[in-house]
């Protein structure tokens, strides 16, 4: 018993003692500022920077001067933080959300070719007979991208839609990469115009296969409207130029199927047919008035 | 004495019952039909009409796009009205040629060769070649390529695949028995193509009446022999096949028959070769197997290439219930497709229609690690494994446990007691396996 405590007692101290000598002799020299932004970074390991998790942005800050507003979930605050640990300017890049390009969800507003039966995946369903959807373009509703994001910010609404909630979205790309159907893109949360189909068939076979009836018809009007020319055609769908669009809403107006979003379209209808109410009002007051004065005139 | 077979596999209920009895019979000429410019494996062949030309039954109508791939003939005499795109009963859609019959079936001008035992056998590859067959048992792979091993590789072994392994489908046992001559004719060419010194004829022990026939008209001849086969699922493939007949194994990773000196051949395929060599007749009709218990009078029909799958039920006077799920081939490995208005190919084997119940399917649960689907894996592969990896989507793991191996036979979909729907699984992993390939290649390359 004695013994026993003896041995492993000096066995202790001897690897004791050489793991201290150890410690001290190889001691790896690790930049604080590495940890000191690894404790800012939002350890969503995300992937969204380009890195292998958040660690490796880290080190790539401290070590490849890379950028610092690459951290899409952080947003603002994180790179104000990290600016500060590694004293420099820097500014946080335009936040990005997802958009989800196609209008249809659910069973209620989409037409189907087939029942589908088979593994509840969208890329499993996209190879079966090209998706059992009638537009072989549109969302195929087996939730890859809900089921990739890991903020939680896609979520189904009462139609079966699938929708992004903007203050949830980091534009981290995940859903972008799982969506077989490349639906999804990233756009800057300011804009508020977005162009919500996808489909490259011709404008016949896209009004006939959208169960929602939103589909573009590669009509041109929006191209034609355009005053920044920030719209064009690409093999018979219209495809939005962010970077060029001032969000003037002049596209969604004369959108003739509804395929172009506005949020304040129904306002600016609204608006409009009030001044158009206030000057017919003014016009049948002014006839009004010449039909008054007229007697007066003779 | 036992039957041969191979180890794995499984034991299904044939439910040929329904078309066993009905004898060939031809379909009235189709007033259209619709020529698949891609119906074989390899390059799709290139349109060498144009809509108003005016076709006679037999007359080339598309040339072959390359070695690896076949041309395409006028199934009826009529007008070209339309090329476009046509649903394909592989699932998908692709450029077909439309041709309007004029209802006279005027044909090209078949010669009858009596010498065309004596002719070159690149003579016989030509025709074979210029007749546009692929392989008719599914999966069409060009005839005339199979037959052009390179030097290195001797045959000495021809297989006729008579074996019909998937349930329902009747077409290859009722040529067997109404046309043994012109099976065996086309046999014995195909060994003389290729020089080898032994043909075979795999049958399962389910058509008893074939082998009894068969080895009836092959009783003198040494060179022939007919090999009753056991009862079991997927005796009909390949490699399955190859080991019944003859013990001899195909290697895995991409291995080819030829390895083994053998070259197998489907019966159907069989008498369109004797046919191509003997009348340089194309291929422009096969026989087709329209079953189901749904269906009022299931038959096996000889119908031009071409025909409409609304036109094969029409003639087997519809069906009793409402139809839920349409097979185009086998209900093994065949397509469901969506469309019954599309058109048979030169692989179509079956048509088969199923109702709500026939068609139900359960939810996938999870993995029970029962080990089924290894046992029964006539490929010596894990499926399992292969699944719940490509459900974690680590497509280097579902790459070394051989997805690329698996023909999707679907032994193990059809045994898994959790309802898992592993062909789809591997139908993915196969797809994201083959890109990582193909971006490596590129890489080598570059």
């Amino acid at each position: 018993m004695i013994y026993a405590i003896i041995i492993l007692g000096a066995l202790g101290l001897i690897y004791g003692l050489g793991l201290a000598f150890a410690s001290k002799k190889f001691h790896v020299e690790v930049d604080p500022k590495i940890e000191a932004i690894i404790e800012v970074l939002p350890s969503a390991n995300c992937g969204a920077c380009g890195y292998p998790g958040c660690a490796g942005y880290a080190e790539a800050i401290v070590m490849n001067d890379e950028e610092l507003n690459k951290c899409a979930p952080g947003g603002a605050a994180v790179v104000g933080e990290i600016a500060k640990i590694m004293d420099k300017e820097a500014t946080a890049a335009d936040r990005k959300v997802a958009v989800i390009k196609c209008q249809s969800g659910g069973a209620n507003n989409t037409f189907f070719r087939y029942e589908y039966q088979g593994v509840t995946t969208c890329k499993a369903a996209v190879i079966v007979n090209n998706g059992p959807n009638l537009c072989a373009y549109g969302c195929v509703f087996q939730n890859d991208c809900i089921a990739a994001c890991k903020f939680d910010a896609i979520s189904l609404d009462e139609n079966g839609m699938r929708i992004v909630d903007k203050e949830k979205c980091t534009g981290c790309g995940a859903c972008v990469k799982a969506c077989p159907r490349n639906l999804i893109e990233l756009a800057s949360e300011k804009k508020r115009v977005h162009i919500l189909c996808s489909s490259h068939d011709k404008g016949a076979d896209s009004r006939k296969a959208c169960g929602n009836k939103t589909a573009c018809i590669g009509c041109g009007i929006c191209v034609k409207k355009c005053p920044k020319d920030a719209i064009e055609l690409q093999n018979n769908l219209a495809v939005l130029n962010y970077d060029l669009c001032i969000m003037c809403g002049i596209c969604a107006d004369a959108c003739p199927t509804g395929a172009i979003i506005d949020p304040l379209k129904e306002a600016r209808a609204l608006r409009k047919a009030e001044a158009k109410k206030k000057a017919d009002a003014a016009i049948a007051a002014k006839a009004a008035a010449e039909k008054g004065s007229a007697p007066e005139g003779e | 004495m036992g039957l041969k077979t191979f180890p794995g596999g499984v034991h299904s209920h044939d439910n040929k019952e329904y078309s066993r009895q009905a004898e060939i019979i031809a379909m009235p000429l189709p007033g259209k039909v619709y020529v698949h410019l891609s119906q074989h494996i390899g390059a799709p062949a290139k349109a060498i009409v144009k809509p108003g030309d005016e076709v006679l039954a037999g007359q080339k109508i598309a040339e072959a796009g390359g070695f690896v791939s076949i041309p395409m003939h006028a199934p009826i005499s009529g007008k070209v009205t339309k090329i476009g795109s046509y649903p394909h009963p592989a699932g998908t859609t692709g450029t077909a040629i439309e041709i309007t019959g004029d209802g006279e079936d005027k044909w090209v001008e078949l010669i009858d060769d009596a010498k065309y035992n004596c002719l070159s056998t690149d003579e016989m590859k030509k025709r074979i070649a210029e007749a546009g067959i692929c392989g008719m048992g599914g999966a069409g792979f060009p005839t005339h390529v199979k037959l052009s091993p390179p030097a290195d590789k001797p045959i000495d072994t021809v297989i006729l695949n008579g074996v019909e392994c998937e349930p329902y489908l009747t077409a290859d046992y009722r040529l067997m028995l109404e046309q043994p001559e012109a099976i065996l004719e086309g046999l014995r060419l195909l060994m003389k193509i290729v020089g080898a010194k032994q043909g075979i004829i795999g049958i399962e022990a389910n058509k008893p009446d074939c082998i009894k026939l068969l080895r009836k008209a092959t009783a003198g001849d040494k060179t022939i022999r007919i090999d009753a086969l056991k009862l079991k699922y997927p005796q009909g493939a390949e490699k399955q096949l190859i080991y019944a007949c003859t013990r001899r194994k195909v290697p895995n990773k991409g291995g080819l028959p030829m390895a083994v000196g053998v070259v197998v051949q489907n019966v159907g395929t069989a008498i369109a070769v004797y046919e191509a060599i003997r009348y340089q007749k194309p291929l422009v009709e096969r026989v087709i197997t329209v079953s189901g218990k749904i269906v009022k009078t299931p038959r096996n029909i000889k119908a031009r290439i071409g025909t409409m799958y609304s036109e094969l039920l029409d003639f087997c006077e519809g069906t009793t219930e409402d139809i839920y799920k349409i097979i185009s081939g086998g209900p093994m490995m065949g397509f469901a497709i969506s469309n019954l208005d599309t058109p048979m190919v030169k692989g179509s084997s079956g048509l088969l229609l199923f109702n709500k119940k026939e068609a139900a399917k359960d939810a996938e649960h999870t993995c029970l690690r029962c080990g089924a689907c290894v046992e029964v894996c006539p490929m010596n592969l894990a499926p399992s494994l292969i699944v719940n990896n490509a459900k974690y989507q680590d497509w280097g793991l579902v790459e070394k446990y051989g997805v690329m191996d698996c023909m999707k036979c679907g032994s193990c979909a059809f045994i898994c007691p959790a309802q898992i729907k592993l062909i789809q699984w591997i139908d993915i992993g196969k797809l994201e396996v083959g890109k990582r390939m193909r971006s490596r290649s590129q890489v080598g390359k570059a």
